[in-house]
């Protein structure tokens, strides 16, 4: 019996290790670099005989002419574990069938299917990342991923072509979206599986040339995007988080011939799975209002205040920096997310961390649905048992992280002639040296926005206040202040064969 | 037993609590739980069944369900029947209230309702005892709470608290608007208790009001940034009220007359002072307090608590920890230099909690390790951006041992060094300390 399968492309856009297409189009970069990820996986495709399809409209209704004109007696894709995501879905499984069309749907977007963890953590899923790593810890390792597709298994396959195939079907470009570009096409980050696949090979060959798998310390370097990062290829899975689990175990084992690597290892793909599974039953996971993990914290709303932060005009070049290099590039370090989160929300503005999280879904290449959300939350210690008391100095975490200044130099050209003294406080330099600078604070570069002293005074007695009300504690220490973390006393975890980390289980905590 | 769903008072904006229910429908023993509490002149008809008539439950009753709900759910209950109507204005529930004044333009929580406000102006300002406003970033919220608190003439409260919830919006009223509002409340209570005046522009002179009526009731005072104060001021309040337990303020008003002034035979003994060390511009001087002042604080009152909060430059800490001082939990918000924090170890023995946001780059082993040696109370530490080395840190748990109650520091802040790698300092670091610990972590994505 002949089998006509579509395979329906959503985040997975790559043939290794894949089975799933994204439809929020919300920046103009990230559109750029989803279509040049289709564009992508379309080479591949005519390499194979075959070719991507982009049909545009809602699913429901593109389906069933799609099921009716194409003959379809199969749909396969890649699960997809956000709250929409499942929904969405379940609506095309119930279509599908009516139409006859079989469904087959495998998880590869996450190392492990999230509903596992949560089973594992007596069904709710973890909140600290210590229980959550606590618990992969005795999971079994995630499953392999698959080879890339052959030809050999292609052959088997037909595509139906036609000649006008692009016009119908093509992948659509910037400006056909309604985009306007610059024309300038030497964009930092490159979408596509073949690029993601070249720079882990570079990723990798790094780590194993330093011989060290530690988390490298932050330098002035790190702040500028990295030709080995990662971190947008896996958010629309040009790179299978599979693979690149595998390969770095595999590169560790065989360089420090130990039987097996720490969970520091795979920082960077753990913690995407710990909002994965954190996010999968809570569609509310992206406000504050309605959501049960979220702390219900009296946010300002000062649209105002908001656009200078968004567009890079607050005064502080540290801040300014950061907030250009991510509207002009799509990637900001993780410490830098940190400095402008933290001055957005509880450490200046007060301003909620849901207006962080827009901006950043526009315009930060990396910014899926859970994982950002989850990431603001984190930041403006609205959830996951954060303490509130260190606060990133707008001036002085830049500071230190760069004290040559040629991050601030390069992104904000207008302070380059400031000396390394000044260059993170111009307000301070005398009359004389902003003019031999040619920058006059108030006319050629803002003032500050506010006064971080005053301001984080005033927001470490509000998050106090907060914090006071919901554990009912009165006392007066900062630290205490923060409801303990009830996980750690729970009983263990419902698989308790292995003894290796049940650290979690048993321990005496002071309330 | 009566069946009723019964909810915790609520304040508004907290946590959503789904389910609206307040009150089911009757059980099976309700009769007789009615007849115990049934008043001698009231007349209750039991119906043929056996059930109870809802509408006609004593007021008791009524007054222990009503303090249970929350404040929407009670205005609902009142809308029922003339009976809940009248229960609903009994003094017992408006002893506490909180105003919430917010503007959608400033803010995304909601408000009281101006209606509910004018109602408790006319009915029940005279119950009022417990009262705050918490006050979004809007000027038109905090002219909203003057305007409240000029009409509260009948009052005699207990306790105030004016609480901005963003930026201090009492601030951008007309001084003399505020005045006399505050004032309105201090001439009529006499016998307040509890004062929270932090972030407003009271003065001297309204402190004087505040002292000439409520000397001999006051007990708690916080007025950290207040601009309009001068160390006069608030020694005034120092000398007059000797019930003062807890006092907040900012550092310009803390004087050796003001420390002396507390530990005066006829105070009673401070519990909590709490201090506001606040940079207004690079390079600002403080003045310094004679340690003789502050041993005279801790022979009145040697329990009390002294919580200090410093948002200093690094250059501006001169004057401090130069000589002993009674802090208990002390609190960087800003850089502070490895410097001074080895004269921390040096000058603070009552040293219960130490919070430092950020220090820079050089490794804070041996002032960590001195801390440990000297302040013996060290029960609570936080460490933000900071660097300490893993052997020093072992070291310095290992010397606290189980004291250690609150160890919270960012993973970042631990150097891996020949000793110990990040990965096996939380099992040295657990086992000194009697319980599972690990550092804090940031996402890394």
């Amino acid at each position: 019996m002949v089998v006509n399968s579509v395979h329906w492309f959503r985040k997975g856009l790559r043939l290794h290790d894949n089975p799933a297409l994204q439809e929020t189009l919300n920046g103009a970069d990230t559109v750029r670099f989803l279509l040049e990820s289709l564009e992508d996986l379309d080479t591949s495709l005519r390499k194979l005989n075959s070719r991507l399809f982009v049909v545009r409209g809602q699913p429901t209704d593109v389906f069933p002419r799609l099921f009716k004109e194409w003959n379809v007696t199969r749909l396969t894709f890649e699960y997809d574990s956000e709250p929409y995501g499942k929904e969405r879905d379940a609506a095309i499984i119930k279509m599908a069938q009516e139409y006859g069309v079989e469904t087959m749907v495998r998880n590869t977007h996450t190392l492990y299917n999230p509903d596992r963890i949560i089973e594992m953590n007596n069904h709710s899923p973890p909140l600290t990342f210590k229980r959550f790593q606590a618990i992969v810890n005795r999971l079994e390792l995630p499953r392999k991923p698959l080879p890339t597709i052959t030809q050999e298994q292609m052959a088997r396959c037909r595509t139906q072509i036609s000649d006008n195939h692009d016009e119908h079907y093509g992948v659509p470009s910037l400006e056909e979206l309604g985009f306007k570009t610059q024309g300038d096409s030497s964009h930092v980050w490159k979408g596509g599986e073949t690029e993601a696949l070249e720079r882990l090979n570079k990723h990798l060959d790094r780590k194993a040339w330093v011989a060290n798998f530690e988390r490298p310390r932050i330098t002035a370097q790190s702040l500028f995007a990295s030709p080995t990062g990662l971190s947008p290829y896996l958010r629309f899975g040009c790179l299978s988080c599979r693979v690149f689990y595998y390969n770095l175990r595999d590169l560790y084992m065989k360089l420090r011939r130990r039987s097996s690597p720490p969970l520091s290892l795979f920082g960077q793909l753990l913690w995407r799975e710990f909002f994965y599974t954190a996010a999968t039953n809570n569609p509310n996971f992206d406000r504050m209002e309605g959501n049960p993990i979220c702390v219900q914290i009296p946010w300002d709303h000062n649209p105002e205040a908001l656009a200078k932060w968004a567009e890079g005009r607050t005064g502080f070049p540290w801040i300014d920096a950061i907030m250009t290099q991510l509207r002009q590039e799509g990637w900001i370090h993780h410490l830098a997310r940190h400095a402008v989160a933290c001055f957005l929300t509880r450490g200046d503005l007060w301003i909620s961390w849901e207006s962080g999280m827009k901006v950043f879904e526009e315009l930060l290449l990396d910014a899926d649905w859970s994982v950002n959300a989850g990431s603001w939350m984190w930041l403006s210690c609205s959830a996951f048992f954060q303490q509130f008391f260190h606060c990133y100095c707008p001036v002085g975490f830049g500071r230190r992280t760069d004290p040559s200044g040629d991050y601030i130099r390069r992104y904000i050209p207008k302070l380059k002639d400031y000396p390394n003294r000044y260059i993170y406080e111009p307000w301070n330099a005398p009359e004389s040296v902003q003019k031999a600078a040619n920058c006059i604070v108030g006319v050629d570069y803002p003032k500050p926005m506010i006064n971080h002293a005053e301001s984080s005074r005033l927001n470490i007695e509000r998050m106090k206040q907060v914090y006071q009300q919901l554990s009912h504690y009165r006392g007066l220490s900062l630290l205490a202040s923060v409801p303990t973390i009830q996980e750690e006393a729970e009983p263990p975890m419902s698989d308790d064969s292995q003894a290796s980390s049940s650290t979690a289980a048993v321990c005496n905590y002071t309330p | 037993m009566c069946v009723f769903r019964m909810k915790r008072g609520q304040k508004r904006g907290d946590k959503v609590e789904e389910g609206g229910g307040s009150v089911s429908g009757p059980g099976p023993g309700a009769p007789e739980v009615c007849k115990r509490l049934r008043r001698g002149d009231s007349e209750e008809r039991e119906q043929e069944d056996g059930a109870v008539d809802w509408g006609r439950l004593p007021e008791e009753i009524l007054l222990q369900i009503f303090q249970y709900l929350p404040l929407l759910d009670r205005a609902f209950a009142s809308q029922v029947c003339r009976g809940w109507n009248q229960a609903f204005h009994m003094p017992e529930l408006w002893r506490c209230f909180e105003f919430e004044l917010n503007q959608p333009a400033s803010s995304y929580l909601k408000a009281t309702h101006p209606d509910l406000i004018k109602q408790i102006i006319k009915r029940h300002s005279n119950h009022l005892q417990y009262v705050s406003f918490k006050v979004d970033s809007s000027t038109e919220s905090a002219e909203a709470a003057c305007d409240i608190l000029s009409q509260l003439v009948n009052c005699s409260l207990k306790t105030l608290g004016l609480i901005s919830t963003a930026r201090p919006s009492f601030m951008e009223l007309p001084k003399s608007h505020f005045i006399s509002a505050l004032t309105v409340v201090f001439v009529n209570s006499k016998s307040l208790s509890s004062l929270k005046i932090d972030d407003t522009p009271v003065d001297d002179p309204s402190l004087k009001v505040l002292v000439a009526n409520n000397s001999d009731t006051l007990k708690l005072l916080k007025m950290s940034s207040c601009p309009h104060v001068s160390p006069a001021g608030i020694l005034c309040v120092a000398d007059q009220c000797h019930g003062l337990r807890e006092l907040a303020l900012n550092y310009h008003l803390l004087s050796d007359e003001l420390l002396l002034a507390l530990s005066s035979e006829r105070h009673v003994h401070l519990e909590h002072l709490r201090i506001d060390v606040v940079s207004e511009n690079p390079g600002q001087q403080f003045h310094s307090i004679k340690k003789s002042s502050w041993d005279a604080m801790v022979r009145h009152s040697p329990k009390f608590n002294l919580v200090m909060y410093f948002f200093l430059y690094e250059d501006e800490f001169g004057p401090f920890f130069r000589d002993e001082v009674p802090v208990t939990h002390l609190y960087f918000g800003r850089s502070v230099s490895k410097e001074v924090l080895g004269r921390v170890g040096l000058t603070c023995p009552r040293l219960v909690e130490l919070v430092v946001c950020a220090n820079g780059l050089r490794p804070l082993d041996e002032e960590l390790i001195r801390i440990a040696e000297r302040c013996k109370q060290l029960s609570a530490i936080g460490l933000g951006e900071c660097e300490v080395s893993c052997s020093a840190f072992v070291e310095f748990v290992k010397m606290c041992g189980g004291r250690l109650s609150q160890l919270s520091i960012m993973e970042e802040v631990l150097v891996p060094d020949n000793k110990y790698g990040l990965d096996d300092i939380h099992w040295e670091v657990s086992k000194h300390l009697g319980r599972v610990w690990f550092p804090d972590m940031m996402p890394t994505w």
